[in-house]
């Protein structure tokens, strides 16, 4: 098996707009290693999103493969993407996500509660809950409700929530879109310190210093990767 | 999600929308509450019907005048009671029965005025209304016109309270009348209250309560009781023939009907099938149009939620996990309005009682029957939008605002 976490071949996404389809993803073939921390740029309508959807088993290419750990997405039926998505993936949102109605705690508790096979017992669920939140900084929060956190707090908890069943892969679309640039710093932070213990994080952002964070950028264009290359900032930082 | 989670978090969304939710549910506590009571009042009716057979008397023919021949009055007369007495076979007795209007009775400084019937000595046994002291009138007592009197329960009590009635002389409209008996207590019988009146032989009402001479001799029902059921048939036709030829008229054109208690229940239980038949209608649309509100409140819900289902699906929910949560809330509201029409229809049926207006008895398995009624309702109309909620693309649901 090799390193790759992810391999993608020519992965191909059209959408039936009309008379001339819409090429979203036009053959993008990408390797992503273990333990990277890869940022997506590119324009609305570059296709970054849609690779997102894409390599976060939400869409099916239309054509190419993809493989998640050495394994054919593209032939998982829907109960074995929605556990694919449970386990192996965790998702943070531009708009955080979190279920208005739930506590804290509750949210970042669903991914265990839809866990297939496997299952832990209610007092293991809530330890598992409620370290993953810590790690994040908010054991005191516990039993707030999303509208009684502020935005960056909502972010940590929706991170708490992809972290929750221990996934080898973290997508973040534009996870500090909504924040003010102190939570943005604070956000940033926690997923380097994420990456630095071993989670592959691969974030879409159009904020070239938000993209800075990552060790690798690559930018998109009319659904193709224009350019993939380390992070030379991030490389001199590394150095220093 | 554990079944207890969705139940808390369906049941936190019924308390937000408080106003919302019980108007969904009305159709729904509507078509429990008419289950409830449609089956309440057909038990009511049947118990009623199995009371009245007792308390009428078992196997009993009744035969009343009719008007069947052109020109003449109707007419029953006490001989036509003589002459089935006499002639019929297979039946135990025979009582003719009328009626007379509120009359004073006194004895020493107290007075009412109670209703009495004129009857004759089968009375007890033909009614199923036993003496509940001494005895009934005679044969000899209505052929001599003997001046005697039997009291119904209530009346004695009012009348005599602790002192034994039995010979004492009492005074009824201007006649005096001596005490011989004392009926037990039977209560009402359909609008008839056997203790709150007087019994006195048929001729003494004949010779010493009718002012209209036309009245003479006449009496409203005859009442014959055949020995067993098997009997009734025979003693029915034999009672045709008889009166047929005591008024001179034909059996195809009798001015008489005979009727069993079975002839007169079913009269009555037509009026209680036509109401308990629009119960059931308004149970079955109201139960369909609960069902199509929860529907259309969990597609309402559906939309309304679209980001949280994708928000779900992209933290690993299945379709089914979906799909479930949707149902589940959908029963939980139809169960929620279910509780709520049980309790109006055990209140309604309750109240019908309670107002006179219709006998009615609670039967356990209609509260089970009206929940799983509406748990049906949930399930049946919760299917199409939670369906539609399992199938939504995770995609558009995440951009849904």
């Amino acid at each position: 098996m090799s390193s790759s976490l992810i391999q993608t071949e020519n992965l191909v996404k059209t959408y039936d707009t009309g008379e001339v389809p819409l090429r979203a993803l036009d053959g993008v073939s990408l390797d992503i290693a273990r333990g990277e921390f890869l940022a997506i740029m590119g324009h609305s309508g570059s296709g970054k999103s849609t690779l997102m959807n894409v390599l976060g088993a939400l869409d099916r290419p239309t054509a190419g493969r993809y493989l998640l750990e050495g394994e054919e997405v593209g032939e998982m039926d829907v109960e074995e993407l929605a556990d694919l998505r449970n386990r192996r993936i965790g998702f943070i949102f531009q708009s955080f996500n979190l279920l208005p109605r739930l506590s804290a705690l509750q949210n970042v508790m669903l991914p265990i509660r839809y866990r297939v096979g496997n299952r832990i017992g209610g007092e293991e669920r809530e330890e598992a809950s409620i370290a993953a939140l810590e790690s994040v900084g908010l054991g005191e929060r516990l039993h707030h409700r999303p509208n009684q956190l502020s935005g960056g707090q909502q972010q940590r908890v929706a991170i708490a929530r992809a972290l929750v069943n221990q996934p080898a892969l973290l997508l973040a679309d534009e996870p500090t879109g909504n924040l003010d640039s102190k939570s943005s710093e604070e956000i940033m932070g926690i997923l380097h310190t994420l990456n630095r213990q071993g989670v592959t994080i691969v974030m879409v952002t159009h904020e070239s210093d938000v993209a800075n964070h990552a060790g690798r950028i690559i930018h998109m264009k009319d659904g193709k990767i224009i350019s993939d290359g380390q992070n030379g900032k991030m490389s001199q930082e590394r150095a220093q | 999600m554990t079944l207890i989670e969705v139940i808390g978090l369906a049941w936190e969304g019924l308390v937000l929308n408080k106003l919302r939710s019980f108007l969904t549910t009305l159709g729904v506590i509507i078509g429990v509450a008419a289950v409830i009571l449609m089956i309440a009042i057909s038990a009511g009716a049947e118990a009623a019907i199995a009371d009245q057979i007792n308390a009428l008397g078992a196997n009993l023919i009744i035969v009343t005048a009719a008007r069947g021949v052109p020109g003449r009055p109707p007419t029953l007369v006490y001989d036509d009671a003589l002459a089935i007495g006499r002639t019929v076979k297979g039946i135990t007795g025979v009582a003719a029965e009328q009626n007379l209007a509120d009359q004073l009775i006194k004895w020493g400084n107290v007075s009412f005025t109670t209703p009495a019937l004129g009857t004759t000595p089968d009375f007890p046994v033909v009614r199923g209304a036993p003496l509940g002291v001494a005895h009934f009138f005679t044969q000899a007592d209505l052929d001599r016109k003997n001046k005697v009197i039997v009291l119904g329960s209530k009346v004695a009590q009012d009348l005599f309270g602790e002192v034994s009635p039995v010979d004492q002389e009492v005074v009824f409209g201007t006649t005096r009348l001596t005490v011989i008996g004392v009926m037990a207590p039977k209560g009402k019988v359909a609008d008839t209250d056997y203790d709150d009146r007087v019994y006195i032989p048929l001729t003494v009402l004949y010779q010493r309560f009718l002012a209209n001479p036309m009245m003479n001799n006449r009496v409203r029902t005859v009442y014959a009781q055949a020995t067993s059921r098997e009997t009734m048939d025979s003693a029915i036709s034999q009672i045709k023939s008889v009166l047929a030829q005591q008024h001179g008229v034909t059996l195809a054109n009798p001015d008489f009907i005979v009727q069993t208690q079975e002839d007169i229940i079913q009269t009555q239980q037509a009026t209680t099938e036509t109401f308990r038949t629009l119960l059931g209608w308004v149970a079955a649309v109201s139960l369909l149009v609960g069902g199509i509100g929860i529907m259309n409140i969990m597609l309402v819900s559906v939309t309304e939620r679209t980001r949280e289902i994708g928000v779900r699906v992209s933290i690993g929910a299945r379709p089914q996990d979906v799909r479930r949560q949707f149902l589940l809330e959908a029963m939980i509201l139809s169960l929620f309005g279910g509780l709520i029409g049980v309790i109006a229809g055990v209140g309604g049926a309750w109240l019908f009682d309670e107002m006179g207006a219709m006998r009615t008895v609670l039967v356990p398995w209609s509260l089970g029957l009206a929940f799983v009624a509406s748990a049906v309702v949930g399930i049946f109309f919760g299917y199409f939008p939670a369906t539609k909620a399992a199938n939504l693309d995770p995609i558009e649901a995440l951009r849904h605002e």
